[in-house]
């Protein structure tokens, strides 16, 4: 940043890099014996990917404290901002990549199945797709927005020096494990939380120290109050931390092998596991993407927030409710009714709770308007936000055991969950990592904002494929499958209500493959703006958004 | 408000909205200080006062079942009973000591069994043989007349119970060997030998090799298909001149078929499947187009009748 205030810069301390070298160091040695030791190839390759991580941390260590620089600790630390701009595109790219494959394979399953390439198996790309999207994709904008937004809402360099770096690498090298494992056959079976007890172990490290990071900026801020956005972070870390620790107790067969069994069996097991499923929407998807809009939004329009008690009331609320909604996924199993019953009044008391993040966001809007014209990139964030707004209605929609005796285990559900994700997390996603390439690498404008509104139009027109073919696959299923003759035999078999979904299969997979034109679009877009070229035809044109102009010394 | 080196923390009039802001702010953002939206509220405390109003009427807690007294697993229990009590007389005549003929001439139970039929079919064969039992490559067509183990009915209901090849101890068995793969043929038999086999249904302008393959198949295939190629139902050999073919009636998968000997696999539904499911399904396949009458058993029934006096 501007910051040449100071004539002596006070220079970062350093005092974590011999626990950050013992630690790598250890590990190293750790790895070294698993790979020699464990009977199970996949696990040997896992403990030679470790290795391999481990000795570049130290190797990069060792190039750190030989170079003898030492960062401005009263500068922003954006480097691994930037580190983090980049995961988010590569890793949503390939999500969407599977996530569009695996759908064209399930419209043509004969043509795309390759018997000699197991893991090119549907079953094993799945993981693969949700986890890339979810944790790679989502979860890198997090960890890359979240590190931007506390620093510059703090007006505070973040804690801990190298740590930083600790949480981005280490973050990523748990998405190439799990990744690496679903490929190879590696998993617990627990939807969302497939990774086995040593990737997940492994994450905790990370995760704690995210949060230290995180806390420790918070601690030094240089602002009298915590911002809303922070709030909303701190709470997606936290309650993260505690769902993924509590649905992955387990106990491994041996420290040398992959495999691990649960500490919960039946429904105890099936009702943790929702818990845990339910609050990762909750939590990840939610909270930690509602952070994202209370910065940009405002930021970008520079427009204030609409309403301070909103957001108070709408955060304390959806905290409070969202937590107890995961039994919602469980209607007419074997766990006990009065539980269904929690878990569908607190779905749908989380209506207004979670329509108080739309209306805030979108009603900072107000003095403003225009924007929606001028802007593709405020156009694409209210357009989440009205996505965000249907998908947190139809939720508790579906919740209700009425409605989910017709649309529970049907592709109503896959196209409830692709609304909320392309529609909202997707979209406030492009719109920060818009406003934030064109911020951290200091540029006027975006290279092209002609290009924005070809993705902006691409991938929306892509998305309302998708979710209405689901709609119409899953009502006709839902209803094939409660179909009954005048005997009282169902009328349809399992394998006419798969091929009833042959062109539904095909539109969505059109669909997705469209949302992923419009993510490679982008990114074309962010490295040109990040090399700092503007497209010819719009040089002379007004850029949309002021660039970033708020110098702030951070100390 | 592109600069806020001078933070305050003193409230403002928003010049657009003319509403007050908080007085903080972060790197340039402010709030306004605009009220929680009516509506907004008034929704939001429906949703509460309907949760509590259906936790006092439906179950919300161990041991208490709501004022209403609702549970699934009573509901559930009624309709199994409901539908059960309505099935059961029709089911019940399925499973007294009725001749499959006799359920396939009595038009309510056929209709019932049909209906049954349809249904254990669409979720047991039809994986394999196809909605309607039209077949696949490798999975016989049960819609036609053509049959390898017999198309009456009981021959029908054996195949269902016992498998094809499977673990059931009586299982249909037969084995066709893998002329190839065993060297029991050379190629050049073989490729012969595939010919003279399409012969037998169609024309075929190749008389070398089919005087070539004459004595082979004679020596190899007659003790199975027939001497006339026609097949053997007792071991489940196929026809060879109706020109309806299991694996492919071109020269290729005649050829590989001769060379590897596939022996296809039906399990054994016997243990699987209740007797009045299995009984079902013999007379819905039986039904699809291709069934066949056992004339014998027939005309011994007649005459076990008349005996009786009937």
């Amino acid at each position: 940043m501007q910051n040449q205030t100071a004539p002596q810069p006070i220079r970062e301390s350093g005092d974590e890099i011999p626990f950050l070298a013992f630690f790598l160091g250890i590990g190293t040695l750790f790895f070294f014996v698993i790979a020699a030791a464990t009977p199970e190839e996949a696990m040997r390759v896992h403990a030679f990917l470790f290795l391999a991580a481990f000795s570049a941390g130290l190797y990069a260590l060792l190039l750190h404290l030989q170079s003898g620089t030492r960062p401005d600790a009263t500068a922003y630390n954006m480097g691994v901002v930037k580190a983090g701009v980049f995961a988010s595109a590569f890793w949503g790219v390939a999500g969407f990549l599977v996530g569009t494959l695996i759908a064209w394979q399930l419209a043509f399953p004969e043509t795309l199945s390759f018997p000699s390439l197991p893991w090119t198996n549907f079953s094993r790309l799945r993981p693969v797709h949700t986890s890339a999207v979810i944790f790679a994709f989502g979860g890198n904008v997090l960890i890359a927005t979240s590190f931007y937004v506390v620093q510059r809402t703090t007006k505070a360099r973040l804690w801990g020096g190298t740590l930083p770096w600790f949480v981005f690498w280490g973050y990523n090298l748990f998405i190439v494990i799990a990744a690496t494992g679903y490929l190879m056959g590696i998993t617990q079976s627990r939807e969302y939380a497939e990774p086995e007890w040593y990737a997940d172990l492994w994450l905790t490290i990370v995760w704690v120290v995210y949060l230290l990071v995180f806390l420790g900026t918070l601690w030094k801020r240089k602002e009298p109050h915590i911002y809303v956005a922070n709030w909303f972070y701190l709470a997606f870390i936290v309650t993260v931390a505690m769902l993924h620790v509590v649905n992955n107790l387990a106990v491994p067969v041996s420290i040398l092998e992959s495999r691990s069994y649960s500490l919960f069996s039946g429904v105890q097991d099936a009702l943790t596991q929702w818990w845990y499923g339910h609050n990762a929407v909750g939590f990840f998807l939610t909270a930690g993407f509602l952070a994202i809009m209370y910065y940009f939004i405002p930021k970008r329009v520079n427009r204030p927030v609409y309403s301070y008690r909103l957001s108070i009331v709408h955060f304390w609320s959806l905290i409070f409710i969202y937590i107890w909604a995961g039994p919602h996924h469980l209607h007419y199993t074997a766990l006990p009714q009065w539980a269904q019953t929690l878990g569908m009044v607190f779905s749908v008391m989380l209506w207004m709770p979670s329509w108080g993040g739309m209306i805030n966001g979108i009603m900072t809007l107000s003095g403003a308007w225009d924007k929606l014209r001028t802007d593709p990139v405020v156009r694409m964030m209210i357009v989440s936000l009205a996505f965000y707004g249907m998908s947190t209605f139809e939720g508790p929609l579906l919740s209700i055991r009425a409605v989910n005796a017709l649309s529970h285990y049907t592709e109503w559900g896959i196209g409830h969950v692709h609304s909320g994700s392309l529609g909202w997390v997707g979209f406030i996603s492009f719109g920060a990592l818009y406003c934030l390439t064109q911020w951290v690498w200091k540029r006027e404008r975006l290279y092209s904002l002609a290009l924005v509104e070809w993705h902006f139009w691409i991938a929306t027109i892509g998305i309302l494929l998708y979710i209405c073919a689901m709609w119409v696959a899953g009502i006709t299923e839902g209803l094939q499958w409660r179909a009954y003759d005048e005997f009282g035999f169902l009328q349809y078999s399992f394998i006419e209500t798969v091929e009833a979904k042959h062109i539904p299969y095909i539109i969505r997979a059109t669909g997705g493959s469209m949302f992923l034109i419009g993510a490679l679009i982008m990114c074309y877009n962010l490295y040109m703006t990040a090399t700092g070229r503007v497209r010819e035809s719009e040089r002379n044109a007004a850029p949309a958004a002021p660039a970033d102009t708020v110098a702030v010394p951070a100390e | 408000m592109t600069n806020n080196d001078h933070q305050t923390d003193k409230t403002e009039v928003d010049g657009h909205t003319g509403v007050e802001t908080t007085g903080h702010e972060w790197d340039g953002i402010k709030e306004l200080n605009n009220p929680l939206p009516r509506w907004w509220l008034i929704v939001f405390y429906a949703t509460i006062a309907w949760a509590v109003a259906y936790c006092i009427f439906m179950p919300s807690f161990p041991g208490f079942p709501g004022l209403r007294k609702y549970s699934d697993r009573d509901k559930v229990a009624e309709e199994i009973a409901l539908a059960s009590n309505e099935r059961s007389e029709l089911a019940n005549r399925l499973l007294s000591d009725l001749s499959l003929e006799a359920i396939e001439q009595d038009p309510e139970l056929f209709q019932f069994v049909m209906a049954a039929g349809k249904s254990a079919f669409g979720d047991n064969c039809a994986t394999c043989h196809g909605v309607g039992g039209r077949g696949f490559s490798g999975y016989p067509s049960l819609a036609d007349d053509v049959w390898l183990w017999g198309g009456t009915l009981e021959d029908i209901k054996y195949t269902i119970t016992h498998g094809i090849r499977s673990h059931s101890e009586q299982t249909r068995f037969s084995s066709m060997p893998a002329y190839g793969e065993q060297k029991i043929l050379s190629p050049r038999d073989i490729d012969n030998l595939a010919v003279y086999v399409k012969s037998l249904s169609e024309d075929v302008d190749n008389p070398e090799a089919i005087e070539a393959a004459r004595p082979i198949f004679e020596a190899q295939c007659a003790t199975c298909h027939g001497k006339d190629g026609r097949g053997n139902r007792e071991f489940g050999a196929p026809n060879l001149t109706d020109a309806e073919w299991l694996y492919g009636g071109d020269l290729r998968s005649i050829r590989a078929q001769i060379h590897s000997g596939r022996n296809g696999v039906m399990p054994a539904w016997g243990d699987r499947l209740d007797d009045a499911t299995i009984t079902a399904l013999a007379v819905y396949v039986h039904a699809l187009g291709g069934g066949e009458q056992d004339y014998a058993r027939i005309d011994d029934q007649e005459t076990e009748d008349a005996a009786g006096g009937k």
